[in-house]
């Protein structure tokens, strides 16, 4: 994608700070009608919304890495699970400190993102791809044979973890910690996407070797992405364990790892609000493919539907949903 | 572990191996020369051992035969996936090319699915290969197996001679170094990549055929492979037949003697070795610095 992209000086300008705000306005508005709506949503309706926001946050973490750097990684649900399993292990049986268990899984997913970061980055492109997936397939096998985390069966978190009144046995307090998660991580990455780091970033992703020209270690500016976009990974990963109460290896299976590259393709790569739209849309898609209602005999076989979808989707529109709003009008949308 | 046990699991490295060859020299060629990185090659290895478990009620005991005629459908599905597919992701980058064989595997698992069903299945081994001979005292050592390494061998030796002898293999080993100069050459590329993409499936189906009997046939056996495949193809070296052959033994001795010796964590054995190169060689044992 990075031929694909626009060529922007690798030292890119500041933004004007009207332009900072204006892009958080939407998120900001669409994070305050969550907030208002949450009390009054259904049991079905309020757990979808939390499923939705745990994947738009692990797409967001994605999104780091493929969008902003431009490493395509196939790996990334190793992060996620290793966030997971941290969770429900540390839980222990009476129940865990919510902090310290974020603290444990994201710190946990960042150090194993710092292994896999330091040897994978020293490969690029298609090899990048392939190690990623091959360290994440290590970290499945690591669950799915050893006795560690219960092999093929997982575990179950007996006590959802809690912090003072907060607890996340109750579905609106999980709800609200789901969606401030959400919320901190889209500003996090906001925050870095006009920060100096993230310029640096986005010149390695239109040419590294100018990067390392100018003077830039673009190794460990890399590495550095790599390990933020593993420990927010490890949040997502956290905050489903609390969320399902039980882990098992599929979590950190390759097809997680394509998924989430699906829906931040789907949602259009570049953005960060892409990357949240594709949780939303893929997530929508799914349910959409796999509801007898709608697709008759057909949903017994959603993962055909699902394929040729993916397919099609690249065959057509490469650019993502956001890229078809920017076609239908080009100006406005950013 | 005695000197039999020893030579037995020998002799079962290098099956392995052999076959692993087989999958990863068409994987890394098709990477090689058209750059496109296939997540679909597993499921030719899966479409493969269906098809042997689907013909050879046909073929009976002619299980050469059935080899043949797989091969042959292998072939045909390959040209027509080029065509219809693959030919559209050349232009492309990388994470497309992940996405639309990423698409394919889903579609092609389902279609299984629908048509075989979600079964384990055992593919029965032809009668004349049947049975085992004895191998120092007390082991012994199926002949189906010995077959296998031996088909496996010959193949290669074959793929050396086609790469390396003729004309098309010129071609092959040109586009693997530089595509646009064979393309400046006024050589055909489309039908190169055709071919070469249609040799690389039927290699795949045929791996796939060849271990049905060894291995039964079962969902997502591509899956699997398929990264292992890839583990292979980073050892060696993108685009190297040699790498690859070296590697899948690597592969094949490392993960047999990590299920002997540490059976419990035997799965990440062959992790650790890719690890490992990457350290000391991070464009693999044979590939070309970039």
């Amino acid at each position: 994608m990075s031929a694909a992209a626009p060529m922007t000086s690798p030292v890119l300008p500041s933004l004007p700070a009207d332009r900072l705000t204006r892009g958080l306005l939407v998120p900001a508005a669409a994070v305050a009608v969550l907030a208002v709506a949450a009390p009054f949503l259904g049991g079905y309706a309020s757990d979808l919304v939390v499923k939705v926001m745990i994947l738009a946050i692990f797409a967001l973490s994605l999104e780091l890495l493929v969008g902003m750097t431009g490493l395509v990684s196939l790996g990334h649900a190793a992060f996620y699970g290793i966030g997971a399993y941290v969770t429900v292990l540390a839980s222990g049986d009476e129940g865990g400190n919510l902090l310290v268990l974020l603290v444990a899984s994201m710190g946990l997913a960042a150090l194993y993102a710092l292994v896999v970061g330091a040897l994978s980055l020293r490969t690029k492109g298609v090899y990048f791809i392939m190690v990623t997936l091959a360290f994440a397939q290590m970290a499945f096998f690591v669950f799915h044979d050893t006795p560690v985390g219960g092999g093929s069966d997982g575990i179950y978190l007996y006590v959802r973890p809690a912090i003072g009144p907060i607890d996340l046995e109750n579905r609106l307090t999980l709800f609200y910690v789901v969606l401030a998660a959400l919320a901190g991580t889209y500003g996090l990455l906001a925050l870095i996407r006009r920060s100096r780091f993230g310029a640096a970033l986005a010149g390695i992703r239109v040419s590294e070797q100018r990067m390392r020209a100018v003077g830039f270690p673009t190794y460990f500016y890399k590495l550095a992405a790599f390990v933020i976009a593993g420990a927010l990974a490890g949040l997502a990963g956290c905050l489903v364990a609390a969320r399902d109460g039980v882990v098992n290896p599929e979590l950190l299976a390759w097809h997680n790892s394509g998924e989430v590259l699906l829906m931040i393709i789907l949602g259009g790569l570049g953005h960060l609000r892409g990357a949240v739209l594709g949780a939303v849309a893929f997530t929508l898609l799914k349910e959409l493919l796999s509801t007898h209602a709608l697709v008759g005999p057909l949903a017994d076989h959603w993962q055909l539907s699902l394929g040729l979808v993916i397919i099609a989707f690249v065959a057509w529109l490469p650019r993502g949903l956001i890229g078809l709003v920017q076609r239908i009008s080009p100006e406005g949308s950013r | 572990m005695d000197f039999g046990t020893f030579l037995v699991q020998c002799l079962n490295s290098v099956q392995y191996g052999l076959l692993l060859f087989l999958l990863a020299s068409g994987l890394t060629l098709i990477f090689g020369i058209m750059g496109v990185i296939n997540l679909a090659h597993g499921s030719f290895y899966m479409i493969g051992a269906y098809m042997a478990f689907s013909l050879s009620p046909l073929f009976g005991d002619s299980f050469l035969l059935m080899l043949l005629a797989g091969v042959a459908l292998a072939a045909v599905l390959g040209y027509l996936l080029e065509w219809a597919f693959f030919s559209y992701l050349y232009q492309r980058d990388h994470l497309q090319q992940v996405l639309m064989t990423y698409g394919l595997i889903l579609v092609f698992e389902e279609l299984r699915s629908i048509l075989v069903g979600n079964d384990v299945h055992g593919v029965p081994v032809p009668a004349w290969l049947d049975g085992s001979f004895a191998l120092g005292g007390v082991m012994s050592y199926p002949w189906y197996r010995l077959f296998a390494s031996a088909a496996c061998i010959v193949l290669a030796i074959a793929m050396y001679a086609v790469v390396n002898r003729t004309r098309l293999g010129m071609m092959i080993r040109a586009g693997a170094s530089n595509r646009d100069m064979v393309r400046g050459l006024g050589i055909d590329i489309r039908r190169l990549y055709r071919i070469v993409f249609a040799g690389g499936v039927a290699l795949a189906a045929l791996a796939g055929m060849i271990s049905a009997p060894m291995s039964s046939v079962y969902p997502n056996m591509g899956a699997s492979v398929l990264i292992i495949c890839f583990v292979v193809v980073v050892i060696g070296g993108i685009g190297s037949i040699t790498g690859a052959l070296v590697a899948s033994l690597l592969v094949g001795f490392v993960d047999t003697f990590g299920k002997v010796f540490f059976s419990e964590i035997s799965g990440i054995g062959i992790y650790l070795l890719m690890a490992a190169v990457l350290i000391w060689r991070p464009e693999g044992l044979m590939g070309r610095k970039t």
